[in-house]
């Protein structure tokens, strides 16, 4: 019989979705009246409920972290290799919680919802969002599945990001933070990068200024060079050589502008794929996400005091080939919890992945994250 | 680069005797955490240890040990200045390159130090040496080609560097088998551990 369950796998999964009508007020200075967030769960939460772990969402990436879809099998959860029975984050212990946030494009509200002032789509009128707003309402999310404390909120890069201001915004709320490939604040050149994807998008004639959905057309164009800038920067120089070199797709020069080397067509395939799920205004916002988190801003630049209310303790692990969010930057975190006399942990794994490093297998990593979490399991007692 | 055997429990009994109950500690080359965990146990101290070997960092999230990953012959820059009541070397400054300075560092984070040491004037590594081979000795376990210990040193030594070098000892204990050696020291005692301070 196929019960739908590989070893390891939480199986067969269904995403909820949470309604509040109590008006949420964003940093930017605007508010959403109401809307819902899309989320799944797995494992049991136990009767303590102590065992929560939320689970947070990179750039593209959505509250489907583990398992698979009934109708659609091969929809794998973005961090199933860590999440599962008997995997670094076991469900059989834990209780795991992945949030598609707000302004997304998998079913929480966002831009391609629909306003009900207006009876149309959000498009551009969808506010900006930051993390701070996202961490608010992933914490009415947490009122409304009942968990007070996370045992664990956890997540790599924007994921990261997360856990942090979660630590920060809610140091009672959480027991541990796990920052992986995490930066305390985006570079000039993150930035830059960031700032040649929203142009591919808003220079795309399908754009209409945000409101493409009523023109019934998608900036796909501009989308999918916007995933190419970004996958770029996901990827090690020595991990791209390895993988394709200047390997040709037709063994010799055609002296053409069709994809001829084997980075380019695996590029246009990367950005192809994306343009055909991914919502541009979507994409826009969580750019800008990335671009305005900086925790020490609003303290003259002072991350040590910025992450002084933080009580929780900290895993930080970095990947030597992260060239986007480098071991540097997690350092910067590091020191600021060492001055603080936080509970810190910090290890630098030497994979060569690049920033991806932290959705991909390597043993040396996911151990790390395994044993952290028997150390918490013995803290909550699970 | 230390593992927790029999023979360095004794150096581990001596620290603990000095160090003040809850105070800060810094242990650098922390292998597994052991000494950070039988100095939170027996002290009540806080602190981190300092590792750069996968394995032993893997150790200490098991032994629930902080642990910062990184290399100490690139320094301490992710420490401050006083930041610690103590800065420990234990079993781990015959391996490392540039002893002087990472005496140094440990004097800017820490208020004090305490090394460890295989002492090279122990008769026994004399013995060896007289009969013509470098020693191997429990304190001293590795053959001459795969040795990470590179920079060797008698208690004489330690204590002409520290004069040098503005370092000044506040308390020493040599160990041989487990127990004190109080008469000349530099020929009877295998393990030499040391308090000291600026100067």
């Amino acid at each position: 019989m196929d019960t739908g369950i590989s070893p390891g796998s939480v199986g067969i999964v269904t995403p909820q979705t949470a309604k509040f009508s109590e008006p949420v007020r964003l940093k930017c200075g605007a508010a959403v009246d109401e809307y819902e967030l899309v989320y799944e769960t797995y494992g049991t939460l136990n009767a303590g409920r102590t065992n929560a772990v939320l689970a947070c969402h990179a750039l593209n990436a959505a509250h489907h972290v583990a398992g698979h879809y009934a109708d659609d099998p091969d929809n794998v959860g973005w961090w199933d290799n860590m999440i599962g029975p008997g995997k670094p984050v076991d469900t059989n212990r834990f209780f795991v919680v992945g949030v598609n946030n707000l302004g997304g494009c998998h079913g929480s509200t966002g831009p391609k919802s629909i306003n009900p002032k207006t009876g149309k789509p959000w498009g551009s009128d969808f506010p900006v969002v930051t993390v701070e707003d996202w961490v608010a309402t992933q914490a009415r999310l947490a009122d409304y599945l009942g968990i007070g404390r996370f045992a664990a909120v956890m997540g790599g890069s924007l994921g990261a990001m997360q856990a942090l201001q979660w630590a920060v915004s809610y140091p009672q709320r959480v027991r541990h933070a796990l920052l992986i490939a995490c930066t305390p604040n985006l570079s000039a050149q993150n930035i830059a990068f960031n700032e040649v994807a929203r142009q591919a998008i808003i220079t795309d004639p399908d754009f209409h200024g945000g409101h493409y959905y009523e023109h019934h057309a998608r900036p796909t164009r501009g989308l999918r060079v916007a995933r190419m800038v970004g996958h770029i920067t996901y990827l090690s120089d020595d991990e791209m050589a390895s993988k394709f070199g200047r390997q040709l797709k037709h063994g010799r020069i055609q002296y053409s502008f069709e994809p001829e080397f084997e980075i380019e067509s695996y590029l246009r395939h990367q950005g192809r794929r994306f343009s055909e799920y991914f919502d541009a205004n979507t994409y826009l916002r969580i750019t800008k996400v990335l671009d305005y988190f900086d925790p020490a801003f609003e303290h003259g630049g002072d991350l040590a005091r910025a992450l002084a209310p933080a009580a929780a303790g900290f895993l930080v692990i970095s990947f030597t080939t992260d060239w986007r969010f480098s071991s540097e930057r997690s350092r910067e975190i590091v020191k600021a919890l060492l001055h603080n006399r936080r509970d810190v942990t910090y290890a630098e794994i030497d994979a060569p992945h690049g920033h991806d490093a932290f959705l991909l297998d390597d043993a040396r990593y996911h151990r790390l994250v395994a044993a952290y979490f028997d150390r918490i399991g013995v803290d909550v007692a699970v | 680069m230390r593992n927790s055997n029999g023979i360095q429990r004794a150096d581990f009994a001596a620290i603990a005797d000095w160090v003040h109950p809850g105070s800060r500690v810094l242990d650098l080359g922390c292998g597994d955490g052991t000494l950070l965990q039988y100095l939170t146990r027996k002290r009540g101290v806080t602190g981190y240890g300092v590792e750069i070997d996968d394995g032993s960092v893997l150790a200490c999230v098991s032994n629930g040990v902080n642990v910062i990953q990184g290399d100490l012959e690139r320094g301490l820059s992710d420490f401050e200045d006083r930041s610690f009541d103590y800065v420990v070397l234990s079993q781990t400054l015959q391996a490392v390159r540039n002893s002087e300075r990472i005496i140094g560092e440990m004097l800017r984070v820490g208020r004090e130090g305490i090394v460890t040491f295989p002492n090279f004037g122990y008769w026994r590594n004399r013995l060896h040496v007289l009969a013509g081979h470098m020693p191997v000795s429990e304190n001293l376990p590795y053959q001459w080609f795969e040795t990470p210990n590179i920079h060797l040193c008698t208690i004489t030594d330690f204590e002409d560097f520290c004069r040098e070098h503005g370092v000044r000892i506040l308390e020493r204990i040599v160990i041989r088998n487990g127990g004190a050696v109080m008469f000349l020291p530099n020929l009877l005692g295998s393990l030499a551990v040391y308090r000291f301070q600026r100067a």
